[in-house]
């Protein structure tokens, strides 16, 4: 967008066999197995699972932040073994320093990095300005709304033009309508419009939601937990660019309930390969513990 | 937030007003002695220029509280960052700084003396020691206190580590430090005049054991309300830093 970051290459995910076991006092547990995945350059991927699956292991997994016990993880055909520099985080909260305005809020990375501030200040506000904060950076994030917040975490993201997003359910804390419409807008802000392989970037995006994983992915990729391991991959065909009133359409209904199913199935599988699963199928999952 | 409203401090006016008057009326209608309880107004006068070269010894305490004061502070940073910079740190400094705030500090006053002599000095540790140790708790908490997620950040730009302790960590800590330097306010007054009351030639304190003898306790109470001023100020000037470096702290000034 502006002449002071370089171009950098796209990103392409592939995971071989990935596997993470937890030592812990009570025994090793396994948090992910022979998790196989290509995430093509410019795809928007999305990770559903429950709860306990292993989807945020695996999304710091990729990013080099947590090194996995087995398998083998390449970004842009390069092996991770150490944390990712060219990559944007969105957490699930919107971590901003409360110390800080908006606007340096989101020039923090070019600071981490060591880039210095001037050169990315005008980039900061274009980016401000195409999620609606163009009136906001000189605010505190306490004076913000939630949703606004996960806005400028957004941009913080994108500050450094990143060929790959890693969001980890960043709109979870959201209410439903602010959501809806934050799906909407990460579609205009990946550049949805621009068609795949010209200047998006890669995305892979954890979450609960199903309908969110549908409106906003090029593929699903459904998870069943302990331990996480991928059940089944949709592929989603929904014509971009995709709008509210593709919700309401009937192929979003039918690849949700597929996802649904897929989901359920993975759990079943899960629940007669592990006992521990059984919570996930039953009425109250709070007794689980008591069955082990 | 800044500054406080003429409303808000009726109340606790009234209560002050109160208080003296009550006082006042007590001692006249009464009939105390002046030597066991002078009256207000008598103390009022005892605080003006007169038999005490009051600016001498304000100046004294003064000095002896903000020395203590700022050691306090700037010990306790600096050893509060350290425990949080490296587990081997933590490990050899902590158990150490406990059973060092385990002490009686008031009762190593003499010690004092006898190491460093009369003089200013002395005061200002004694001040310090009873002061430093809530800062160097408050300064590893709030340096560590930090989400785990703003730490990944930090990683996945590669910042070095001091650039993440100066960017995020310390700014995190200010409320933290802050609201411990209000409670090393107080302390660095209790040590100054302490120290003066173990022996000194000059300063508040000293003021006080000498009116002992001399049964002036007018004076006495004129030299404990000018120290109880010079804690207040020190107070309001540690509200208006923390105002000013950590305004995102809601802090409420007790």
């Amino acid at each position: 967008m502006t002449a002071a970051h370089q171009h950098r290459g796209e990103a392409s995910i592939g995971l071989i066999r990935v596997g993470m076991v937890y030592r812990t006092a009570g025994g090793p547990v396994e948090a992910l197995r022979d998790i196989s995945l290509d995430v093509r350059r410019g795809e928007f991927v999305s990770l559903v699972g429950p709860s306990g699956c292993g989807k945020s292991t695996l999304l710091r997994i990729v990013a080099g932040l947590r090194p996995a016990t087995s398998g083998a993880i390449s970004v842009d055909g390069r092996p991770v073994i150490e944390p990712l520099s060219n990559i944007g985080m969105v957490f699930q909260a919107p971590v901003l320093l409360k110390w800080r305005t908006v606007l340096d809020n989101v020039l923090l990375p070019a600071e981490l990095a060591g880039l210095g501030t001037a050169g990315y200040r005008e980039r900061a506000m274009e980016l401000l300005r195409l999620v609606g904060l163009g009136d906001f950076v000189g605010k505190r994030p306490h004076e913000l709304s939630g949703g606004m917040q996960q806005r400028a975490s957004i941009c913080r993201a994108l500050l450094l033009d990143p060929p790959l997003l890693l969001m980890d359910e960043p709109f979870g804390a959201l209410d439903a309508m602010t959501r809806d419409d934050m799906n909407i807008e990460l579609l205009r802000i990946w550049g949805e419009d621009k068609g795949a392989g010209g200047a998006r970037k890669t995305i892979l995006f954890v979450t609960h939601s199903i309908p969110e994983a549908v409106i906003l992915s090029d593929r699903v990729v459904v998870m069943s937990p302990r331990p996480g391991s991928i059940a089944a991959v949709a592929a989603i065909d929904l014509p971009r660019p995709r709008t509210v009133e593709t919700r309401a359409s009937e192929d979003f209904g039918r690849l949700s309930l597929a996802i649904h199913r897929a989901l359920k199935l993975g759990e079943g599988s899960c629940a007669s390969a592990h006992r521990s699963c059984v919570a996930n199928l039953g009425a109250r999952p709070m007794t689980a513990n008591r069955w082990d | 937030m800044n500054g406080i409203a003429p409303r808000r401090l009726l109340p606790a006016t009234m209560t002050f007003v109160g208080f003296l008057a009550c006082w006042q009326l007590a001692v006249s209608a009464l009939g105390v002695r002046e030597y066991l309880l002078p009256s207000p107004l008598s103390v009022l006068a005892a605080m003006g220029p007169g038999e005490i070269p009051w600016a001498k010894h304000i100046w004294t305490t003064a000095v002896e509280i903000l020395g203590a004061f700022l050691i306090a502070a700037l010990a306790g940073v600096l050893l509060g960052a350290a425990i949080a910079w490296s587990q081997a740190a933590a490990g050899a400094l902590t158990p150490f700084l406990v059973f060092v705030n385990t002490l009686p500090k008031v009762a190593i006053a003499p010690l004092f003396l006898i190491w460093l002599g009369y003089g200013i000095l002395p005061n200002m540790l004694i001040g310090a020691l009873i002061g430093f140790f809530p800062v160097v708790i408050n300064t590893a908490v709030g340096l560590t206190q930090i989400e785990e997620d703003l730490l990944d950040l930090g990683r996945v730009f590669n910042a070095p580590k001091w650039k993440v302790f100066a960017k995020i960590r310390m700014p995190n800590a200010y409320p933290y430090i802050l609201s411990a330097l209000k409670v090393t306010a107080s302390s660095a007054v209790v040590g100054a005049v302490v120290g003066e009351f173990v022996a000194s030639q000059a300063g508040l304190g000293y003021v006080i054991i000498t009116t002992q003898s001399s049964m002036n306790t007018a004076v006495a109470f004129a030299a404990l309300a000018w120290i109880s001023i010079l804690g207040l100020m020190l107070f309001a000037a540690v509200g208006a830093l923390s105002r000013l470096l950590a305004p995102w702290a809601e802090v409420s000034d007790a």
